[in-house]
């Protein structure tokens, strides 16, 4: 047997034995995600057991080096989880903007210090983190940002406001652009983490259009953030946050895959509008549309390999991400669009136990912000069009 | 296997690359084209291929070729669409040799082909849009077969030396069993092929099988059992045509953005006007997300994976979406000049229309993969 099958066999016998029986359910609801952090009393005994198990063998972060709480895999071995995780159809152990976002920024750009105390926390779901990117006045045009961070020896003092920090309420540190210098837009921009314990730290809950809130505005009022906590150089935090947002996006292009296994738009297109006598959905102009949908999404599943593949051998384009967060939040979104022209009158119930406290249409209403969220598709096409087809500026 | 070419394929595509643009860029079909040629491809260029080792791709090392796999024919499929190169490369050396391996045929047929001698036709289409049902007759007569019907669509049909006939020996049109696999010779009496010329100025016939006589070795594979034939040829010249639309796709869009990177409107580039960089951009994600569907499709059918069959469709009809789209915007975007004879591009339209209805359009493969998924 060669290595990466001896590998395989093992992986699938360990998985077999440490993955819960819950943990093989296709994610019904966002509130099926585990998110770990300090306060872990929301999540079931199975949710905790299987982040747990996989945080201690360093398979929540597989590719990490083993030193930062990694898995130490390498590439062709992470392909194999990834494979023996959907063949159980495995949910995954942990969603994290620690993992997706700011482990892969300090592995770049973080001091010997702050890996060794941020990175194998981050693995094992015990710190949440939040982002502070997004400010009132800085959305799309981020680098217009005005949070301000004043040098006070040994300290930073924070001042400001930030928007859209999703689950600030509930994150325990934030990773934060702040200004350093006010003469300068891009390069007076600093990366800072401070525990949202802090002094000076509130946060207010926004409510969004599917009744969920998990967004906030956050404030910062002569909070002291110390200077070891500075990531990358001083007025060189753009560079750390453009690197962060190519990470981000192409977590959040993994939106357009759905889950593994058999769609569940078609199962509940057929309990609902029933199939004719050939066998086929009863809706034709659906049922072609469903297909073209699948078309599509199967295709997209493709490049997600591909893409990782080539991220993984360093060939991908560095503004790539751009192009899968594009596709797959717009895929995601009319994922969602034909789920609730499959559900029909089902699908709008907003609080009933049948329709698990409205989950298909809040669902729905969430991807909306898929291709706002992460910076919007408009600005996407802009990075693509710019970056990788190379075409003129105006 | 990581979904990316690996660096002998890549060095292959490059050859490729400057190959078939060299040997027959977009000039070499117009030329063609202009001169009313009745063959529809340059048997000359044909030879090239072979020397080339293009042709024996698919084939084995013991049969003279060079036995790599359908990642391989892709890259030289991809070129081939690149730049119209009028070729039977797809129905001879992908569809018609991944019918023939493994039986008796491979004897006779293989050298020819490795050679850049021989040319292959596929008489599949009983109407105008592909089908999977076969109505085609054929009866036992003496120690053999006698054909009866019509078909379609049959790229080279009226030269080329041998013909792939999809026929019924038992059942009704849409039984799965009952069909049988024909190789018949370009002299068999009672078959006339007459050419049409296509859209896109290739050449495509119609050929009647009047009580055509054939001996019992004219079967592919065995007598009722020629769907696996069949399907074998099918799947690899679905995904071949994939490929080859692939490459339409991608040579009109390297076009169209080279185009708005230099024609000047306003007193500025128009490719830099946001509303056309917006469109160029999805343009390329599409392109993108066709590429990878091509190639894993190509992967799982090189590695005999049951999933391949899926891919295939999968990567038929999303090539088939991602091109009209490269196409459709390709003439939009150069303005006039797009609709003009003299310029290019409009040859990519018609060349993705051509493509898109061979084995099967978009639509098809979409029903497909839903009547495998139970809707
Ligand atoms: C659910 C959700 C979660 C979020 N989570 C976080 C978070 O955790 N942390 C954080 O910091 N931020 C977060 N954000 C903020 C998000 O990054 C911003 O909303 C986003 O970057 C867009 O900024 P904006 O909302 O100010 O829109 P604007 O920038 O005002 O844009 C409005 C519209 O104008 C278009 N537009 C703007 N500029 C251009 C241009 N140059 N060309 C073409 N069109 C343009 C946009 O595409 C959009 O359609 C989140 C947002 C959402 C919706």
């Amino acid at each position: 047997m060669s290595d990466l099958e001896t590998f395989r066999s093992e992986t699938r016998a360990w998985l077999e034995a440490n993955c819960p029986p819950e943990m093989r359910e296709p994610i019904r609801s966002e509130k099926d995600s585990v998110w770990g952090g300090r306060d872990q009393s929301a999540m079931t005994p199975a949710q905790k057991q299987w982040m747990d198990a996989m945080g201690a063998k360093g398979w929540t972060v597989p590719d990490w080096p083993k030193e930062y709480g990694g898995g130490g895999l390498s590439a062709a071995e992470a392909k194999v989880l990834r494979e023996e995780m959907a063949r159980i159809r495995a949910r995954n152990p942990l969603s994290s903007f620690g993992i997706s976002m700011l482990g892969p920024a300090l592995l770049k750009y973080g001091t010997e210090e702050q890996k060794k105390e941020h990175l194998p926390k981050i693995a094992r779901g015990e710190i949440r983190w939040c982002q502070g990117y997004s400010e009132p006045n800085a959305g799309s045009d981020l680098a217009s940002l005005a949070t301000s961070a004043e040098d006070k020896g040994d300290h930073f003092l924070v001042n400001g406001q930030k928007v859209w920090t999703s689950y600030a309420n509930y994150a325990d540190w934030i990773f934060c652009l702040v200004r350093t210098d006010k003469t300068n837009k891009h390069n007076g921009i600093s990366f800072v983490l401070f525990d949202m314990q802090t002094p000076g730290v509130s946060t207010k809950p926004i409510l969004l259009i599917s009744g969920y809130s998990p967004f906030c505005e956050t404030f910062f009022d002569n909070v002291k953030v110390p200077k070891e906590n500075l990531v990358g150089e001083l007025n060189k935090g753009w560079d750390v946050a453009k690197y962060l947002l190519g990470h981000e996006r192409e977590m959040i292009s993994n939106m357009g895959l759905g889950g593994g296994g058999k769609n569940p738009l078609i199962d509940g297109a057929i309990a609902t509008i029933g199939l004719d006598h050939d066998g086929r959905l009863a809706d034709p102009l659906l049922r072609a549309k469903i297909a073209e949908f699948e078309v599509r999404s199967k295709a997209f599943a493709a490049q997600s390999e591909r893409f990782i593949d080539e991220l993984k051998a360093g060939r991908a384009h560095p503004a790539q991400p751009s192009m899968m967060k594009y596709y797959g939040t717009e895929l995601n979104k009319s994922r969602h669009e034909l789920i609730m022209a499959s559900g029909g009158s089902d699908n709008l119930e907003w609080e009933s136990e049948r329709s698990r406290g409205g989950a298909p249409a809040r669902d729905w209403l969430r991807t909306k912000a898929n291709s706002i969220e992460g910076g919007t598709s408009e600005v996407q096409l802009n990075i693509i069009s710019k970056r990788i087809l190379e075409l003129p500026g105006a | 296997m990581p979904l990316f070419l690996n660096d002998d394929q890549t060095m292959l595509r490059d050859t490729a690359r400057d190959f078939v643009a060299d040997a027959a860029p977009v000039s070499h079909m117009r030329k063609l084209r202009d001169s009313k040629d009745e063959t529809g491809f340059s048997r000359d260029l044909w030879k090239q291929f072979a020397d080339m080792g293009f042709t024996g791709i698919l084939v084995g090392e013991d049969h003279g070729g060079l036995g790599l796999g359908h990642v391989e024919a892709g890259v030289v499929l991809e070129e081939i669409g690149r730049n119209l190169s009028p070729s039977p490369f797809l129905q001879t050396a992908v569809a018609a040799v991944e019918a023939l391996k493994g039986t008796p045929h491979a004897e006779r047929w293989f050298p020819g082909i490795v050679a850049g001698e021989t040319v292959a036709a596929l008489a599949l289409d009983e109407g105008a849009k592909f089908r999977a049902s076969v109505s085609m007759k054929a009866e036992r007569s003496g120690n053999g077969f006698k054909l009866t019907g019509a078909k379609q669509f049959v790229h080279h049909g009226h030269v080329a030396d041998f013909v792939i006939v999809s026929a019924r020996t038992a059942g009704a049109a849409d039984d799965q069993d009952g069909v049988t696999l024909f190789a018949v010779p370009k002299d068999a009496a009672g078959m006339t092929a007459r050419a049409e010329r296509l859209t896109d100025a290739s050449l495509a016939a119609r050929i009647e099988f009047d009580g055509v006589e054939v001996d019992a070795d004219a079967v592919i594979g065995e007598v009722d059992a020629g769907r696996k034939p069949l399907d074998r040829l099918l799947r690899a010249g679905r995904a071949g045509a994939a490929a080859e639309m692939l490459g339409v796709g991608a040579g009109a869009m390297d076009m169209t953005i080279g185009y708005i990177k230099e024609r000047k409107q306003f007193g500025t580039l128009i490719g830099s006007f946001q509303a056309l960089q917006h469109r160029a951009a999805h343009l390329y994600s599409e392109m993108e997300v066709a590429r990878a569907a091509v190639l894993k499709a190509q992967q799982l059918l090189d590695a005999g994976d049951d999933k391949a069959d899926a891919a295939v469709s999968v990567a038929k009809a999303m090539t088939g979406l991602a091109t009209m789209l490269s196409v459709q915007e390709g003439i939009q975007m150069h303005g006039g000049i797009g609709m003009t004879d003299e310029y290019d591009i409009g040859f990519y339209m018609k060349r993705q229309r051509v493509l898109a209805e061979l084995f099967g359009d978009a639509n098809y493969h979409a029903d497909r993969l839903a009547q495998a998924a139970g809707y």
